[in-house]
């Protein structure tokens, strides 16, 4: 693990989580640049993904954490995560390539930074209340996305990925995939649960959600803006 | 090292040497001198066991009157106590950090259970202890902070709160989900090593290799569990079993009761074998060795030696700069 990584990193090296990865290498975005032209196709030349209602969509990887970005490429492809099309080209990555990859596409453009500030979460809009309040009643125990996700879902470290922004049909994918078992790569199993104890509707609102929280968030600080607060 | 949950610190023998009516008149005497702030974080009955049959409102319940509209406030501040950061908060902790669910968690000391059985009698300081008198002791050591004043909109906003979170609940009654439920004693002495090892396999992804936190801007995403930004070493908290029924029942967030026991005691242990901010009862008493004496006899480790270090022994209270500048 090199210095610059580990940093980047913080604090979530936990060793029991990552036993077994093999060590990150230095990542060269230049050569990062060259790999990517065969991700292209799917992920855009801009690193924005994709989404496509009614077949396979592409995530957004343009600034992704760099250390979550490799370790879902080491997933794809020991298997841990799975997924056709991207076991294929996973697979044709050496751990260099995977390095060079990430770095690449963690620093192709900043996922957006979105406001901080507690806001209350309304009881009348049940996604927000799922977002931010979380459902925990009947045993359960489903803590609010961003207590785990950051505040309006905007990423914590590299342990917990950013939501909002990206493509619906992809986010909705996920926690499909978390449900009949084609992921289960996340640190201790802390996503699994989560997703197994959402209900569908839960799962068609929040990914809606967080696809279109920073539209969102855009209208709503312009509009303070024009009301003068 | 390994703690034992019954093993008293040196001073232990001292004080039941001399009586236990000696220590209750001593504190009784403190309780009167107001620059002595007394010992509120005492450890609550055990609740009844049984089925946890209350639920609180829910919030599309409320409307727009003044009283609602104090409910809201209350939920603001319990939340996001770090509003009230500088003033009555020096730290980086939320009310609901430790209390889940916004207060409404059953078996997580939830704000509904607690309402009703204030005031309460406690013999440890010979009062009647009230609601706000509760609550103060929590920010004085869970916030690390300065207690906003009783009848303060702060102090009113999180009663009214409370208030309304036991609606229909009975009166003066100890309910099941009350507090957190109390682990047995642990099998083996609960040890910092073993449960270093639980902490990096299981709660370092989000409260950091060194127990710092992480935080997005300014706000607090996974609480400090030691260090400056954390409970002090008054809090209720920082008691090993208090911590181990916590987290047992808690803890990895999102995987209740996923721990064995053994690792819910082990891993309290580690954790609050780390220095936190000083406990601010020792600014009125003169030394280290007579905070352990009089405020510590119970399952921690303040005034013990760890890895060569006193715990407890420095000045260093946070951020909190003390009752006198202000
Ligand atoms: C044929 C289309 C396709 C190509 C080419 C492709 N990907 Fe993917 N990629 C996908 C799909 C589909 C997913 C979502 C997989 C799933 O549902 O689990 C994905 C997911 C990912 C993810 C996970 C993102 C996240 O948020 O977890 C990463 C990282 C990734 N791809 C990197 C790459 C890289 C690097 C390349 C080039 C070497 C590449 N992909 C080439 C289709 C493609
Ligand atoms: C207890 C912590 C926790 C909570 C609460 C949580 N998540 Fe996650 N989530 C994770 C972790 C950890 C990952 C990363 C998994 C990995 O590394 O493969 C993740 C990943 C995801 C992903 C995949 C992102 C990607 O780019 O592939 C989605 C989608 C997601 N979470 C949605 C949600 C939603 C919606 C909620 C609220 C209902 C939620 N999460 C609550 C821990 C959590
Ligand atoms: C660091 C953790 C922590 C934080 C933060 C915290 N508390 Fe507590 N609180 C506790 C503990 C521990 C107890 C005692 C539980 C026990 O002994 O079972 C407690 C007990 C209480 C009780 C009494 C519960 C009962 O059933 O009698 C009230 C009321 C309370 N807290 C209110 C608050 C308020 C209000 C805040 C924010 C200003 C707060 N707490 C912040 C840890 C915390
Ligand atoms: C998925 C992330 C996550 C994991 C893993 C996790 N915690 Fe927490 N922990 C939290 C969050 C978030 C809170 C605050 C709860 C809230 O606000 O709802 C918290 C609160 C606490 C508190 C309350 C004290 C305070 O100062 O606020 C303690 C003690 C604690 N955790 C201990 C642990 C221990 C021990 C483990 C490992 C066994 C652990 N946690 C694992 C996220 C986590």
């Amino acid at each position: 693990m090199n210095k610059k990584m580990l940093s980047g990193l913080g604090l979530l090296m936990s060793a029991g989580v990552y036993a077994g990865t093999a060590a990150a290498l230095e990542g060269d975005p230049e050569q990062g640049k060259q790999v990517s032209a065969t991700c292209v196709a799917c992920h855009q030349a801009d690193g924005m993904g994709k989404n496509n209602p009614k077949a396979e969509s592409w995530p957004r990887l343009a600034g992704l954490p760099e250390a979550y970005i490799a370790r879902q490429l080491h997933d794809f492809k020991s298997g841990e995560r799975k997924n056709a099309s991207m076991t294929a080209f996973a697979s044709m990555l050496d751990e260099q390539k995977i390095a060079d990859v990430s770095a690449y596409y963690a620093g192709l453009e900043d996922w957006p930074e979105l406001p901080t500030a507690y806001h209350a979460a309304d009881p009348d809009d049940a996604a927000e209340w799922l977002a931010d309040r979380g459902d925990w009643e009947n045993d359960k125990f489903i803590p609010a996305c961003s207590q785990c996700h950051g505040p309006n879902g905007q990423g914590v470290g590299a342990s917990f990925p950013p939501l909002a922004g990206q493509h619906e049909a992809y986010l909705k994918a996920q926690l499909e995939n978390w449900r009949n078992g084609k992921r289960h790569n996340d640190p201790n199993e802390l996503m699994a649960g989560v997703a197994n104890r959402l209900d569908e509707d839960q799962i068609d609102m929040i990914a809606e959600y967080y696809a279109t929280l920073p539209e969102r968030l855009e209208a709503r600080g312009t509009q303070q803006e024009e009301d003068g607060q | 090292m390994s703690l034992h949950t019954s093993h008293l610190p040196k001073a232990g023998t001292l004080i039941s040497a001399l009586g236990v009516s000696a220590l209750t008149f001593s504190l009784a005497a403190m309780a009167q001198d107001d620059g002595v702030e007394r010992d509120y974080q005492v450890q609550l009955p055990e609740p009844p066991d049984g089925e946890v049959t209350f639920t609180p409102p829910e919030e599309s319940a409320l409307g727009d009157k003044q009283y609602d509209e104090m409910v809201r406030l209350g939920r603001d501040l319990f939340v996001n106590t770090q509003a009230l950061r500088g003033e009555n908060v020096f730290n980086e902790q939320n009310c609901s950090n430790c209390h889940l669910d916004a207060g409404r968690l059953a078996h997580s000391a939830p704000m509904w259970a607690a309402y009703g059985v204030y005031p309460a009698y406690r013999g440890k300081n010979d009062k009647v202890n009230t609601l706000s008198d509760r609550i103060q002791g929590c920010f004085t050591y869970s916030m690390n902070g300065k207690p906003p004043e009783k009848g303060s909109e702060p102090l009113v906003a999180i009663q009214t709160y409370m208030h309304w979170m036991a609606t229909k609940a009975p009166n003066n009654t100890s309910l099941p989900g009350r507090s957190y439920p109390s682990l047995e004693e642990a099998a083996q002495e609960p040890d910092r090593e073993r449960g270093a090892e639980v902490y990096a396999n299981e709660c370092a992804v989000c409260h950091g290799d060194n127990g710092a936190g992480q935080f997005v801007g300014d706000r607090t995403v996974f609480p400090p569990l030691w260090g400056d930004g954390a409970y002090n070493w008054g809090a209720g908290m920082h008691r090993i079993n208090t911590a181990a029924n916590f987290i047992k029942a808690n803890m990895p967030l999102s995987k209740p009761y996923s721990l064995s026991d053994q690792e819910a005691w082990d891993v309290a242990a580690f954790v609050n074998s780390h220095e936190r901010p000083q406990d601010p009862r020792l600014r009125n008493v003169e030394s280290v060795d007579k905070a352990q004496e009089l405020f510590h006899q119970h399952n921690g480790v303040y005034g013990q030696e760890v890895d060569g270090k006193r715990l407890g022994d420095h000045a260093d209270y946070g951020e909190n700069p003390g009752p006198n500048d202000s």
